[in-house]
């Protein structure tokens, strides 16, 4: 009971710069924390099925290119290139199955 | 019994009388087959999951041998699929009146072991009849939901019916209770009856919700998830908060629904039912709660137990957004809606979550003529990307919203900390609020005194020759001078600064004067609320 306050199961929120002892919840502690977007990496904007592949490996590409055909909900998607550059890297295959937001791969 | 002294000698009368008991005899079985549900075995198998049969649960929920069945002899007219051969006891859904401590509610129960308790449009079209009829009778609705979902066999019409259901779910919204029981799975385009309603109730293990199953998103999305995981009980009262009271058991949920209903009046034109005033119990000692200092945390729950009859307090949404507390306890017999910031959880902030419970259950207590009680002691919102980009803008609209358009007696009590858009949008005299008490330890200024001097005093403290201590400084002068109640009591903000010792009375009193209240009501149909 006594040494309950050097215990304290409590954890500290700050708000305009005063720090609140309090319980975090676990939804709190799970949030999603904030990434800038960083324009070479191409991600899959749906999750579901690679079925084509149209680049290679250290391939120049324009900007709007197509990268890949991504098939999700019965629809077949196209991921274009976000922007002109060189494919650094290719991280899925042909029929690989990927989840949202999985880098499929990164611009240079 | 019948019995017509001239019958032996009358042969005519005789036969008549042989072909009523036969036709009576007739209803039995007919009655008996209809009323036998899915047949021994498939009660068995609901059973062994632990759920109750249909008619079992109307009547371990209504007063004993107060239920009166409707449509029992309701059958589908579906061609298709070999449904034509195929009988359905009540197609599938118990309906009917009965009451509950002594008064009339409409009632329904899917029975999972005919058809799996699948809605055709015969099946719906016998919850709109009850449905209708506690909306024509202005009594409550209560629906216990268990079914696989549309009789896939029965195509649109299965669709249509949904639709029908939710019409009259949105039409009776506001002018009776509508109360969701879910024991069993209750999936697709079912959910949408118990999200429309007041309150939906959830018991461990046997509530499954979601619009999609576990099934669909494995094909279709690749992540595995179970059935519990994706929508138990425990998720919809803890992470979604689309349930509002969990129960272990089929029979603590029932106990849970007449609680309920002990503090909710019947419709809303009537008053909720008062009861005996009792005073609160002794073990809450309502001066030595709320810590002076506003950085510490407290159990605003106490709070509201030290001051309320019999200190109870029913929860509602116990488990979600717990940074505000919202339920229904008594105040001299009275029912009152208690709001309040729970600074034992996130510090008491608004958040998107916290907005959207809060806004829901004021919208309920002005629909049904229940006072609103509200205990202030928040820092404001929560600062993070996260919180912006779900859009706490709009969710905490909400607040502004509910609490304006109330027209309840609107009560406030600050306990302690009142800061900025927080103190605003937490029931204050601006958002109309009748009465605003302070309790001496409260701080109603723009911000925590930390921040705020660091803001004013931004040049000071640079230029200083010890930044940290005329930072200090600084904040005790900030502190001395505005955290306190006597700024906003000085521009009658508040309506008095009263000790903690005194709240209940004046509470009481309150209400007691403001039972008479009206407002004006512009002339339009509805606002557009930031739903």
């Amino acid at each position: 009971m006594d040494n309950s306050q050097n215990h304290a199961p409590y954890a500290q929120l700050i708000v305009d710069e005063t720090r609140y002892e309090t319980k975090l919840t676990a939804k709190y502690k799970n949030r999603k924390r904030f990434e800038p977007k960083n324009e070479g990496q191409v991600r899959a904007f749906i999750p579901g099925i690679i079925k084509k592949i149209f680049v290679r490996q250290d391939q120049k590409v324009s900007e709007n290119q197509p990268l890949f055909i991504l098939e999700a909900m019965k629809m077949e998607n196209t991921v274009h290139a976000p922007k002109k550059g060189v494919v650094k890297g290719i991280f899925v295959e042909i029929d690989q199955m990927v989840t949202k937001n999985q880098l499929l791969l990164e611009l240079e | 019994m019948l019995h017509y002294s001239n019958a032996e000698s009358n042969p005519s009368l005789n036969l008549e009388l042989m072909q009523i008991k036969e036709k009576i005899l007739d209803f039995f079985t007919r009655k008996n087959k209809a009323t036998s549900g899915g047949g021994a075995k498939a009660i068995e198998k609901q059973k062994a999951m632990g759920k109750m049969t249909a008619r079992d649960r109307i009547n371990a929920l209504l007063d004993p041998g107060s239920f009166a069945e409707y449509d029992l002899f309701v059958a589908h007219s579906c061609k298709d699929f070999g449904m034509e051969s195929k009988e359905l006891p009540a197609d599938g859904v118990i309906t009917g009146t009965g009451t509950i401590g002594g008064k009339p509610v409409c009632i329904f129960a899917q029975d999972f072991t005919v058809a799996g308790g699948s809605l055709g449009l015969a099946h719906a079209r016998k919850i709109t009849k009850i449905m209708d009829h506690a909306i024509k009778l202005k009594m409550p609705l209560i629906g216990i939901n268990d079914s696989g979902g549309a009789r896939i066999q029965e195509g649109v019409n299965s669709l249509a019916g949904y639709g029908e259901i939710f019409y009259r779910n949105t039409q009776a919204s506001g002018l009776i209770p509508q109360i969701s029981v879910i024991l069993g799975p209750c999936a697709g385009g079912a959910v949408y009856s118990p999200a429309l309603t007041d309150f939906v109730f959830v018991v461990d293990k046997i509530s499954k919700m979601f619009i999609t199953g576990p099934e669909v998103i494995k094909t279709v999305l690749g992540e595995e998830i179970s059935m519990e995981d994706l929508g138990g009980a425990r998720v919809h009262t803890a992470i979604t908060g689309n349930a509002h009271f969990f129960a272990h058991t089929e029979m603590e949920c029932f106990d849970m629904i007449k609680k309920l209903m002990s503090y909710i009046p019947w419709n809303n034109v009537e008053k909720a039912p008062s009861v005996k005033p009792a005073p609160p119990k002794s073990n809450y000692d309502i001066a030595k709660i709320v810590p002076a200092d506003p950085r510490k945390p407290y159990d605003v729950r106490h709070v509201v137990k030290a001051i309320c009859d019999d200190s109870e307090f029913f929860e509602v949404q116990a488990d979600f957004a717990q940074n505000i507390v919202v339920g229904f306890a008594r105040l001299n017999g009275e029912t009152i809606g208690v709001v309040g910031n729970q600074p034992l959880v996130l510090a008491g902030v608004l958040d998107v979550d916290a907005s959207d419970k809060l806004a829901r259950f004021v919208r309920y207590c002005d629909a049904f003529n229940i006072p609103l009680v509200t205990f202030v002691d928040l820092p404001g919102y929560l600062p993070g990307v996260d919180q912006e980009h779900m859009g706490v803008i709009r969710h905490g609209a909400k607040i502004l919203y509910s609490y304006s358009e109330a027209t309840v007696p609107k009560i406030t009590v600050i306990l302690r900390k009142a800061y900025g858009g927080g103190y605003i949008a937490m029931c204050s005299r601006h958002l109309g609020a009748d009465f605003v008490y302070a309790w001496p330890t409260a701080e109603i200024a723009v911000m925590g005194a930390e921040g705020a001097a660091n803001i004013i005093f931004r040049k000071e403290i640079m230029e200083a020759d010890d930044p940290e201590e005329m930072r200090k400084k600084k904040v005790e002068e900030y502190k001395e001078k505005f955290a306190n109640p006597y700024v906003a009591a000085s521009n009658g903000h508040i309506d008095a600064v009263i000790t903690p010792d005194e709240t209940r009375n004046l509470l009481i009193h309150a209400l007691q004067v403001s039972k008479q209240k009206e407002e004006i009501h512009f002339n339009k149909k509805h606002g557009v609320s930031p739903f």
